[in-house]
């Protein structure tokens, strides 16, 4: 009974005693690069070069068109923008549109979970850059596309492939970055 | 004038911290002549003065003082007061504010009450808590003054996000900074006693208190964040293994292992360096959980606190004190007296193996969490969700809960499995009757959840049997504390198994006056009210819900929507029967007339929170015990020391 434990305790080697600074300086060379890395809004979404997913919205507002997969496939590129009327940053957003549309980029929207009515009173009092405006009333195109909030942006290209997804607003100074994935989309 | 006063309050409050750092060093070094006698009053002074400065937050969080750009960014004179006030700390200046509170409140009472450890290891532990302090005041003042003033005042608050409007919210986060906290005094002890090297069952003592508390707190937090996600996302998961959600796990499975190292340690002076390592590890984990949910350098649903600038200040802050407690350990460790031995049959035995197992599950933890940045450094963007975390971590819990049926019927230093063949065959008969049963009566439930279920019912009759034999009246309320926790694992298993089990899900469009079934509930859908609170609108819906066949009750899902700021957020409504709960959601309007409802039925559910609870109950009884016994100790210490003084005379 009285027999010395067979096993002696834990007796560490000096070297083992350096692994946990060993491992948190690779933890600390890991994260230092993770922050050094540009921040970005740019999100690498699983939908980017995939084709839209197939859908026919109906018209949200009186005078522009609603919009469907089949406009997509002119080897025109696009940007398409996901808004509602309710959404205040979507008021935000609205400038920088208007400028991509001024300069002969192509803008469509869908409005999510809208009023006819109420889509009209956002477009006098913010402007109207988009060409055609398809209405989503379950945000079921939002969810196929792989969009989780309002607003957010997909650069589409001429044969209806996603290319390019931004998401929340477009701010004047991420205006280069999205002409420049129009113009990528072109070719 | 407040917010003046609480600004100079944490300066002087800052510059005690340095003071007490300093005198703590000299003193430790030995060259500090007088200045050892001021360490204690200065951190004593400085939790004072730090507490002071939170409360004076409070009351311009409380009074809406809308020329503070804090309260201005994250309050609005609409909100209840509670949300007031709990909007104080519900921001990352006044989390950091609440954080040096609690830090120094915990240095001052371990100034003011802690007599047990040799006057060297507490200067240099009081020493080590000032340093760690010292880092968080320059963070506030440099970068981050909560007293900030707005010039001129705001009209009104930009609000506080909607989801964080709610009551177990608000104190989900201070729950975790006391448990964090908490580490933090465990690591200043460790590192004191690297410092002086004298680990021992004294430095168990004082540290112990500490950890189990810290332990109740993160117990208690992590239940509580899970019940939240659980309700008030509206998803009806309790886990997502999201970054934020490992952030707090990882903490805990490191104080886990430590409160039984620091167990061993104490009553058989064994596991000296290890429990060392640990302290300085748990404390770690605390930093880097914070660091990886401030810096946005992982992407989470709780993104909500996020600034790389911050993050790089952190991770500064982490690299001094890990880096450095870590130096320490590699340079001293080495000359800690070697402890007592014992054999792998043991008490001691399977509580290592108890605690390699959770150090694996943290590795595994981590590893998942960080992943994606490692992929990244790679160019490939890639989430790690369940289908790795299960079954990895299963590997190692597996083992360690089986360990843990037979560990706690141990003797110390040295036994015999035969000894205890006798109960484990109760064990694994529990085991093996409820794997069968469920085979033989229910569909195939999938690997981990039958193991689970197993696992759970061979614990929940395990963990009673340290009990066997004793004197129930006389046995000590630490005993009972284990028996009551590691009962609450198995039950709070048994509800992780059966939700993942038995859940049934149900997604109808229905219109007004439509049945559905969701497993033995019959609901009813009666129509669509708009509802208005404080400070949101809601569509709510009438449902009446029956409990196999019982009288129906009323179900009232919300899709709520505030306007300060914007935001939509989905209201479950919840019923619970036998510790099963119906979930109900209500979605969007689906062509006119009808609407989306989402239900669930999740039996024995609510037992993963109870069990929570009931871990969190066995560490407050331990505590209750150990600081008993001291507390009776210390009182006999002295009367024995005043009859000395007696006779003496």
């Amino acid at each position: 009974m009285s027999a010395p434990p067979s096993r002696p305790s834990t007796r560490i080697s000096p070297w083992a005693l350096w692994v946990p600074l060993i491992v948190f300086l690779g933890f600390l060379v890991l994260v230092i690069h993770g922050l050094s890395r540009p921040g970005s809004t740019e999100v690498e979404s699983t939908m980017i070069g995939k084709p839209l997913p197939a859908f026919t919205l109906p018209p949200a507002a009186g005078d522009r068109p609603g919009l469907s997969t089949y406009d997509f496939a002119d080897e025109k590129p696009r940007l398409l923008n996901i808004f509602a009327s309710w959404c205040v940053p979507c008021a935000i957003e609205a400038p920088q549109l208007q400028a991509l549309s001024d300069e002969g980029h192509e803008v469509v929207g869908v409005a999510i979970r809208d009023r006819r009515e109420h889509v009209a009173a956002f477009l006098v009092k913010h402007g109207n850059p988009f060409a055609r405006i398809g209405k989503d009333d379950v945000s079921a195109v939002q969810l196929a596309i792989g969009s989780s909030g309002v607003p957010e942006s997909f650069v589409i290209d001429g044969t209806g492939v996603i290319r390019y997804q931004h998401i929340g607003v477009i701010r004047a100074e991420d205006l280069p970055l999205i002409r420049e994935k129009m113009r990528e989309a072109r070719q | 004038m407040i917010a003046e006063l609480g600004l100079a309050a944490l300066w002087l409050a800052a510059a005690l911290c340095a003071m007490q750092l300093l005198a703590g060093v000299l003193a430790v070094a030995g060259k500090g002549g007088n200045l050892a006698g001021l360490v204690r009053p200065a951190a004593i002074v400085q939790g004072m003065l730090a507490l002071f400065v939170l409360a004076a937050l409070i009351v311009l969080f409380a009074r809406t003082d809308l020329s503070v750009l804090l309260v201005a960014m994250n309050s609005h004179s609409a909100k209840p007061l509670i949300f007031k006030v709990a909007g104080a700390w519900g921001n990352h200046e006044g989390s950091m504010l609440l954080w040096v509170t609690v830090m120094g409140l915990a240095g001052g009472f371990v100034a003011l009450i802690d007599r047990r450890l040799p006057e060297r290891t507490m200067l240099a532990t009081l020493a080590a808590q000032a340093f760690v302090s010292l880092g968080f005041y320059a963070f506030l003042l440099f970068s981050s003054n909560p007293f900030t003033r707005l010039n001129p005042p705001a009209i009104e608050g930009a609000g506080l996000n909607p989801l964080l409007q709610d009551l177990g919210l608000a104190f989900h986060p201070p729950t975790l900074y006391f448990g964090y906290v908490g580490l933090s005094v465990a690591f200043s002890f460790a590192v004191g006693a690297l410092v002086t090297r004298e680990v021992g069952p004294l430095f168990a003592r004082a540290m112990r208190p500490w950890v189990l508390g810290a332990w109740i707190f993160l117990t208690l937090g992590i239940t509580a964040g899970s019940y939240w996600a659980y309700y008030e996302l509206g998803w009806g998961g309790w886990w997502f293994w999201d970054p934020v959600e490992n952030a707090s796990l990882m903490p805990w499975l490191a104080a886990t292992a430590l409160l039984h190292s620091v167990g061993v340690l104490a009553s058989r002076d064994a596991l000296r360096t290890w429990t060392v390592m640990l302290g300085v590890v748990a404390f770690s984990m605390s930093m880097i959980g914070t660091f990886l949910v401030r810096s946005g350098i992982l992407t989470s649903v709780h993104a909500f606190a996020v600034d790389p600038e911050r993050g790089a200040f952190i991770l500064v802050l982490l690299a001094i004190y890990i880096g450095g407690a870590l130096v320490l350990f590699g340079l001293n460790a080495a000359s800690i007296a070697e402890g007592k031995r014992f054999s792998l049959v043991s008490r001691e035995g399977a509580l290592v193996v108890n605690n390699v197992m959770l150090s694996a599950i943290l590795a595994v933890v981590l590893f998942g969490t960080l992943y994606p940045l490692v992929t990244e450094a790679f160019d490939t963007r890639v989430s790690v969700g369940p289908p790795y975390f299960n079954p990895v971590g299963a590997a190692f819990f597996v083992p360690m809960v089986l360990v843990l049926m037979v560990g706690p019927l141990l003797r110390w230093r040295q036994d015999r499995l035969e000894r205890v063949g006798k109960p484990l065959g109760i064990v694994w008969t529990a085991l093996f009757m409820t794997g069968a049963i469920l085979l033989a009566a229910t569909a195939w439930i999938g690997w981990l959840p039958w193991i689970g279920l197993m696992l759970a019912a061979g614990l929940a009759v395990a963990s009673w049997l340290p009990l066997r034999g004793r004197n129930l009246r006389r046995t000590p309320l630490a005993v009972w504390g284990m028996v009551m926790a590691h009962f609450g694992l198995a039950v709070a298993v048994a509800g992780m198994a059966s939700e993942s089990a038995f859940s049934v899900e149900k997604l109808v469009a229905a219109r007004a006056g439509e049945q559905v079934t969701v497993g033995p509930w019959q609901v009813q859908f009666r129509g669509i009210e708009p509802v208005a609170g404080p400070n949101w609108t809601a569509l709510e819906a009438n449902l009446t819900a029956a409990y196999a066949g019982s009288p129906p009750v009323a179900v009232q899902p919300q899709a709520r929507s505030f306007w300060s700021p914007p935001q939509q957020t989905s209201e479950a409504a919840l019923v619970t029967r036998r510790f099963g709960q119906l979930y109900a959601v209500v979605g969007e309007a689906a062509d006119g007339d009808r609407w989306q409802l989402r239900l669930w039925w999740k039996p024995f559910v609510t037992l993963i929170w109870l069990g929570g609870v009931l871990i969190a109950l066995g560490g407050l009884l331990s505590l209750m015990g150990r600081v008993a016994f001291d507390v009776r100790r210390a009182f006999a210490r002295r009367r024995i020391a005043m009859r000395r003084e007696d006779m003496g005379r």
